[in-house]
């Protein structure tokens, strides 16, 4: 049996960076708890794009924020390689009037919110990435702080700065159930043991729902699989993301040289699998031989899947609730967990300690989603 | 032979010095050495590595190379350009 201060359940980024953050405020006996390898779950199987571009100002925000972190990641958390922050921006490209519309809006709003985006003709946009098909898009936007993170790398720098103050971490150690009595926590229950704490923090990503049913939570989330596929090394060929939601692509050369791409399938069912298709192969190779021709010469060498946990406005659920004291979540980051990560773990860390929380961030709330038409919605998704 | 000059994986340029020093720092399977080292991630797709790795792993912990778990193969069996597969799938749709 071990006391825990708090038990947080997932070492994925979410749970790294919070458990960083209350160690940096002083909280002791932390402990992590993770059912498998090291970045596992969602996180090391994201996309490693970084963006601030948003079609609703809570995302830019938290983006805005973490971007920011990123930039000072390396020193702060004394990590002695590096996270590879790559800032060569992120190109997103409008294929139909309806997009160019909501992009004027987009920029408009980012803008307001201190985000450098800029709306690009095809002309100038073929400046930043020559080698787009000129004829596959008809405007674009570009943020130039936007960019990469290598997930793993930056997982463990959170992780070993975290390890460094003193959090415990327990890793291939499913949690089995959370014990409430009288609406109290009481103990966490693993396949290895007993956690005996009064607070818990749900960073399971593709789990979170189950985690907040053992704990008699409800939290409106589902998981859905998307694949991704990764290409050999290639020369420097392209330095930002490239990215369409009518077209379903984001594609990004990582610092490595490989490229990354990903898209998303409509016929997804709520689960989580986390399979292989070659129908994303062939659907994926389609989209980026006709997008990018350049980068579709290059061979694939891998393909796999990761959970999205989505919300139903897209927009993350970074929060306690007042069903049961001392539970906290970090989910429903619809895809975008990793490049939220630095900001989720300061806020949560502010209502664990019970400080004053700023003002956007109250919307962040779980009941958020209580009797009430969801008026805010992400469009800005693959 | 010094360690740094044994290389483990020949796609990611990974010596057996690096493989140690990830083993002595705690990742001690061969999932979680894959994603601090890339081992296993290049061309090749760990056909090389992955079985060196695995009995690297077996010296360290003391145990049989056959129980460490091997790491989960994914596709493709081997790389394939993205405008062979795009022209092969846009071929189907014709043929349908």
């Amino acid at each position: 049996m071990i006391k825990a201060s708090i038990v947080i359940i997932g070492a994925g980024i979410s749970g790294l960076s919070t458990a960083y953050n209350l160690a940096k405020e002083g909280m002791k006996d932390i402990h992590v708890i993770d059912k498998g390898y090291f970045t596992n779950g969602s996180t090391g199987r994201c996309g490693a794009g970084v963006r601030q571009q948003w079609s609703t100002k809570m995302n830019c925000i938290l983006a805005k924020k973490s971007i920011e972190f990123f930039g000072r990641a390396n020193e702060e958390l004394g990590y002695h390689k590096d996270i590879e922050f790559k800032q060569e921006g992120y190109l997103i490209l409008a294929t139909n009037e309806e997009e160019d519309l909501q992009f004027e809006k987009n920029v408009k709003l980012q803008n307001s919110l201190g985000v450098p985006t800029v709306k690009l003709t095809v002309e100038e946009a073929l400046k930043v990435v020559p080698h787009l098909n000129k004829d596959s898009f008809i405007s674009a936007t570009y943020c130039k702080t936007d960019g990469h993170v290598n997930p793993f790398l930056m997982s463990e720098a959170y992780y070993l700065a975290a390890k460094k103050l003193g959090v415990n971490f327990h890793f291939y150690e499913e949690v089995k159930d959370i014990v409430v009595e009288d609406g109290v926590i009481k103990k966490v229950i693993t396949e290895k043991g007993e956690y005996i704490t009064d607070k818990v923090l749900n960073a399971a990503g593709g789990y979170a729902k189950e985690i907040g049913l053992m704990a008699g939570v409800e939290i409106p989330v589902f998981s859905e699989n998307h694949e991704i596929l990764v290409t050999e090394r290639a020369k420097p060929l392209q330095g930002p993301m490239v990215m369409s939601f009518s077209k379903n692509i984001y594609c990004q050369q990582v610092p490595h040289g490989s490229f990354l791409m990903g898209r998303s399938n409509p016929y997804a069912e709520k689960s989580h699998d986390i399979s292989s298709s070659w129908e994303f192969l062939d659907e994926m190779a389609k989209t980026v031989f006709h997008i990018l021709p350049e980068v579709a010469k290059l061979r694939v060498i891998r393909t796999w899947g990761g959970s999205y946990n989505l919300s139903p406005d897209r927009q993350p659920i970074i929060s306690d609730t007042k069903e049961l004291k001392g539970f906290y979540m970090a989910c429903g980051f619809s895809g975008h967990g990793f490049m939220f990560a630095p900001i989720t773990g300061e806020l949560l860390t502010e209502i664990i300690l019970g400080k004053t929380l700023d003002e956007y961030a109250h919307e962040l709330h779980i009941d958020r989603f209580k009797d009430k038409d969801i008026t805010v919605f992400e469009h800005s998704v693959v | 032979m010094s360690k740094k000059d044994i290389i483990i994986c020949r796609c990611e340029d990974i010596s057996l010095q690096d493989v140690h020093d990830c083993l002595e720092s705690g990742y001690t399977t061969v999932e979680d050495i894959k994603r601090i080292l890339r081992v296993g991630m290049g061309p090749c797709q760990g056909q090389t590595c992955s079985h060196l790795i695995q009995a690297e792993i077996a010296k360290f912990l003391g145990m049989k190379k056959e129980d460490v778990k091997f790491q989960k193969t994914r596709p493709l069996v081997t790389g394939v350009s993205l405008e062979a597969i795009a022209k092969q799938a846009l071929k189907g749709e014709e043929n349908d």
